[in-house]
């Protein structure tokens, strides 16, 4: 073959039980281009990096990796560094204790006579700081730092292996504007330097705006690969290569409102983080309506998480100085998440792997696990109408998963979103908060669960999302509220609320 | 997904339709063997365990296998059973409880002092002792989750502090010797056999092992049935069959010998009455899937209305109850309360339930199974004191075999 592809990935078939997860792809990545791949959730995108990068070790998947001509059989991670492959997962592997430098050496320490030269190691690791353009002290502790700079972290670490092939999962799903904007930037100067970048993304505005090459798979096959150059690389067509058919409307339309009396309340809440004593919230007050959705807009580390989990039973103990919560015309300070839920309140996590899911657990487990006394007959839970219960919502939100009796843990993150979503819509909430609810979920997934927040309102349900795409919150929200460092910043009727107002109030103090 | 039509269960086994055409037997044993893979933990201890029994029965001249020794190694095995369930839940919930040896010896002594010294009833003064035990739960399950304190470090102070009570609760009198019949019969009586049975073989034992039999058979094909109703993975019919009647064979034969020696031991009764309510708590109540949930997620799990404090205190609780069982099993089958009871008790419970296949991360484990690896650990014990190997041989030979299995399990849950 010609020395004009870095990669090129042959006949790929691997499977899992009950799921062909990949079954004849054909991936080629030409030397230094930026190669996306995208494709709804379950495709088979994560898996076919993990087979790429070595996780799925030779001889568990059927196919080729070609590599600068060669083909590789890794056994390890370790093997696919050796030969220059880098991978950033979405979720970042970094030690949050330990220093910036010592993160971005860890496994290849630079040695001198058998003990670790620290000198050489700082004055290293400021070199690929700065090729990441990333200006922090390297021995501040990497837990101090934001996600976009931890994930700038990964790829000074990433680069100081020497690689040559660098590979981002979903990198921009938990940044903000701003430091997505960043990191494409970032590749597109480490593609100047002859790195060769694979990203995939569900963001397809960035996906259109950084890619040469487009490469689309759909239930574990390759659909098309699009040149930037000369193909019509349109969002459009992109998503009618990725569902097999086109969506007109990215945010469906509500029929009609009703929108009535004040459903949830919250009143001059006031908190702080008990071990820094740092104030998160001050004086925060918002209401939610039946029938309404509001927004809760603001940059990353706004306090708009911090807000919602005081309100819902506050699991992580904030000291709470002032304020009071109201459902219903009820007084509710919750003291348990457990009390949040039996008076109706239900939150989506953000964080769906760290505090959202038992991954360890099956699809139906995770589905049930906040409404049991639901499925109580007499003593015990009733094994099939649980079961009926998680295959219906598998049906109704689409969660591709073998049987409800996979470990959720095995599935794709859009598809484990969906069971965080299925568990909380079984809990009956009056009030519904989601935290982020479609990070990192496909375009159809997306329209699904917006279509599903629509019906949940026609209900009488409040909605109240955080997301920190404005995009998604212009197009869901009846009404929103800004946030800035712990604090209500404004208010907005959607009939008012534009790009400008709303980023203006979100940076204001 | 699911595009060939082959059923679920043959996916799952990762055989296409090309091995079946290889013969019936042929994808039978192809399917063993991915089993075998696939499963490897569970299906360890099974084989670990005939393997031990086999080679005790070779070692010692068949006196593993005779009616007596059953019995022997039934009534051996109650007291580390019921621990191990109780070990099971802390293990799942990701603590330790290394105090639960003692509080067993400490229970122990007090039931014999209180019966023998003070005269009190046998069954007063076994509730008095299982309030003591449910007080000891509750003091150590209070420090673990009130004040932060890690079980390690609580149960820890717990083994020096209960160890120092029974040394000094028997200090003065040495070795309580138990004369209550009631209280003996609990880890050396036999259930009753119909009147005037003179045929040698222990009847009502061999109808509860039907029943029993008959039972598991039942509760395995309604399983299945549910289970490939909704499409779940499940293995083929003929390895299924292969189980039943392996299972089946197994009880059968240990209540042959359990019936023509005296029938089948109290002990056994309390065991299976303990693991059968455990068994039903942990798979089909709220309180198990609790249990579960924190073990694999405790963040998520108190997000999802999950009372994390509650449940915890409960299994410490639990745990120290049923280490006051585990006492009077252990004192009534030596008829004696001695100040060395309890020595590395909590050992042989961890070792039980990690072997049974509790992962050492938690979230996982199940009570049953658990069960099974008592059977290991004290398969192992009888069989060394049946040779008469020394007892310090005995405890290098169940650590290496205790950390084999665990490494065992560590390395298949890895992949
Ligand atoms: N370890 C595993 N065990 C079983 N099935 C798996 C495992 N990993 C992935 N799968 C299955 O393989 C399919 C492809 O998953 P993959 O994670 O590659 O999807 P994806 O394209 O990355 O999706 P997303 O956009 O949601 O992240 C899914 O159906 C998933 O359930
Ligand atoms: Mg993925």
């Amino acid at each position: 073959m010609s020395d004009e592809y870095i990669l090129e990935m042959r006949n790929i078939c691997k499977e899992f039980p009950g799921v062909k997860a990949l079954n004849n792809v054909n991936f080629k990545v030409k030397k230094g281009e930026i190669h996306c791949l995208v494709g709804e959730n379950g495709a088979g995108k994560s898996t076919l990096m993990k087979v790429l990068s070595g996780v799925w070790k030779y001889g568990t998947y059927t196919g080729d990796i070609v590599l600068n001509g060669e083909i590789q059989q890794f056994r390890s991670i370790a093997d696919s560094e050796n030969k220059g492959i880098a991978i950033i997962y979405q979720e970042l592997a970094l030690f949050p204790e330990l220093s910036v430098y010592e993160n971005i050496f860890m496994g290849h320490e630079i040695m001198r006579n058998h003990s670790i030269d620290w000198n050489e190691t700082i004055i290293q690791a400021q070199k690929y700081l700065e090729k990441v353009r990333l200006k922090v002290n390297p021995a501040a502790a990497v837990k101090t730092l934001n996600t976009g700079k931890q994930q700038l972290v990964e790829i000074a670490k990433a680069l100081s292996k020497n690689c040559s092939l660098l590979i981002f999962d979903e990198p921009t799903s938990s940044l903000n504007e701003d430091d997505s904007e960043n990191l494409l930037n970032i590749m597109r100067e480490l593609k100047e330097q002859g790195i060769t970048c694979i990203m995939i993304s569900h963001k397809l505005r960035e996906v259109t705006a950084i890619a040469d090459t487009i490469t689309v798979l759909r239930d574990g096959s390759t659909i098309c690969s699009l040149d930037a150059a000369t193909d019509d690389i349109s969002e459009a067509n992109i998503i009618k290569n990725m569902v097999g058919r086109t969506i007109d409307d990215i945010y469906p339309k509500r029929t009609e409102k009703h929108i009535s009396d004040i459903m949830f309340e919250v009143r001059n809440l006031s908190a702080e983080d008990r071990a820094t004593g740092r104030q998160i919230l001050k004086d925060v007050s918002f209401n939610v309506r039946r029938g309404e959705i509001v927004g809760l807009q603001g940059l990353m580390g706004a306090g708009r998480t911090e807000c919602a989990l005081a309100v819902f039973g506050n699991p992580y103990k904030y000291k709470i100085t002032s304020g009071d919560v109201w459902i219903d015309g009820e007084r509710v300070n919750f003291k348990t998440p457990k009390q949040a839920i039996k008076k109706g309140l239900a939150y989506v996590s953000e964080d769906r792997k760290g505090n959202g899911l038992v991954l360890i657990q099956d699809v139906r487990y995770n589905i049930s696990i906040a409404n049991l006394e639901e499925l109580i007959k007499r003593v015990s839970i009733d094994d099939n109408k649980e079961i009926g219960v998680a295959n219906q919502y598998r049906k109704e939100i689409n969660i591709k998963t073998p049987t409800v009796a996979q470990k959720v843990g095995n599935l794709s993150g859009g598809n484990q979103q969906k069971v965080q979503i299925a568990k909380w819509l079984f809990s009956h909430p009056k009030v519904l908060i989601l935290d982020e609810p479609t990070r990192g979920i496909d375009v159809g997934a997306k329209y699904e669960i917006y279509s599903i927040m629509n019906e949940l309102v026609a209900q009488g349900m409040s909605i109240i999302m955080i997301s920190s795409e404005l995009p998604e919150v212009l197009g869901m929200s009846d009404r929103l509220y800004v946030m800035s460092e712990g604090r209500i910043t404004g208010e907005l009727p959607i009939e008012e609320a534009t790009e400008e107002k709303v980023m203006k109030m979100a940076i204001s103090a | 997904m699911g595009k060939s039509q082959s059923t679920a269960a043959d996916i799952a086994l990762g055989y296409d339709d090309e091995s079946r055409s290889g013969g019936k037997t042929m994808a039978a044993f192809k399917e063993l063997i991915t089993l075998i893979k696939t499963n490897a933990t569970s299906y360890m201890m099974y084989f670990a365990l005939v393997v031990i029994m086999l080679v005790f029965q070779i070692w010692t001249d068949g006196k593993f296998f005779t009616a007596q020794n059953i019995t022997n190694l039934f009534n051996q095995a109650a007291y580390v059973a019921v621990l191990a369930i109780g070990m099971t839940l802390i293990l799942i919930l990701k603590h330790i409880d290394l105090s639960c040896g003692y509080v067993a010896g400490l229970s122990g002594a007090v039931a014999a002092i209180m019966m023998e010294k003070m005269g009190v009833n046998v069954w007063i003064a076994m509730l008095a002792v299982l309030l003591m035990g449910l007080a000891i739960g509750f003091y150590q399950g209070t420090l673990v989750t009130k004040f932060g304190i890690p079980a390690f470090i609580t149960t820890l102070a717990g083994m020096f502090i209960f160890r120092g009570l029974l040394t000094r609760s028997l200090a003065k009198s040495g070795t309580i010797i138990v004369t209550d019949e009631t209280f003996k019969a609990m880890c050396q009586g036999f259930i009753p056999d119909i009147p005037g049975n003179t045929t040698g073989v222990h009847i009502v034992t061999m109808i509860i092992a039907c029943i029993a039999v008959a039972a598991f058979v039942w509760f395995q094909v309604r399983s299945r049935r549910n289970k490939e109703k909704y499409d779940f993975p499940v293995v083929s019919l003929s390895i299924f069959i292969t189980g039943c009647i392996a299972v089946s064979v197994v009880i059968l034969f240990a209540a042959w010998m359990l019936a023509i020696n005296k029938g089948i031991p109290i002990s056994a009764c309390i065991v299976g009455v303990i693991l059968a309510g455990y068994a039903f708590m942990l798979s089909k109540t709220k309180l198990g899937r609790h249990i579960y949930g924190i073990g694999g997620n405790d963040q998520a799990a108190e997000l999802s209305g999950v009372d994390v404090k509650k449940v915890t205190l409960f299994a410490f609780c639990s745990m120290s109850v049923l280490a006051a069982v585990a006492g009077f099993l252990y004192t009534s089958r030596l008829s004696s309360a001695t100040p060395t009871a309890g020595l590395a008790f909590e050992m042989d419970a961890i070792a039980s339930s990690y072997i049974g296949g509790t992962a050492v991360s938690g979230g996982i484990g199940k009570v049953t199974n658990a069960i099974i690896g008592t059977f290991v650990i004290m398969s192992l014990t009888n069989g060394m004191n049946l040779m008469s190997i020394d007892i310090s041989y005995q405890y290098i030979v169940k650590g290496i075999i205790f950390i084999i299995a665990v490494a065992f399990d560590v390395k298949s849950r890895k992949k």
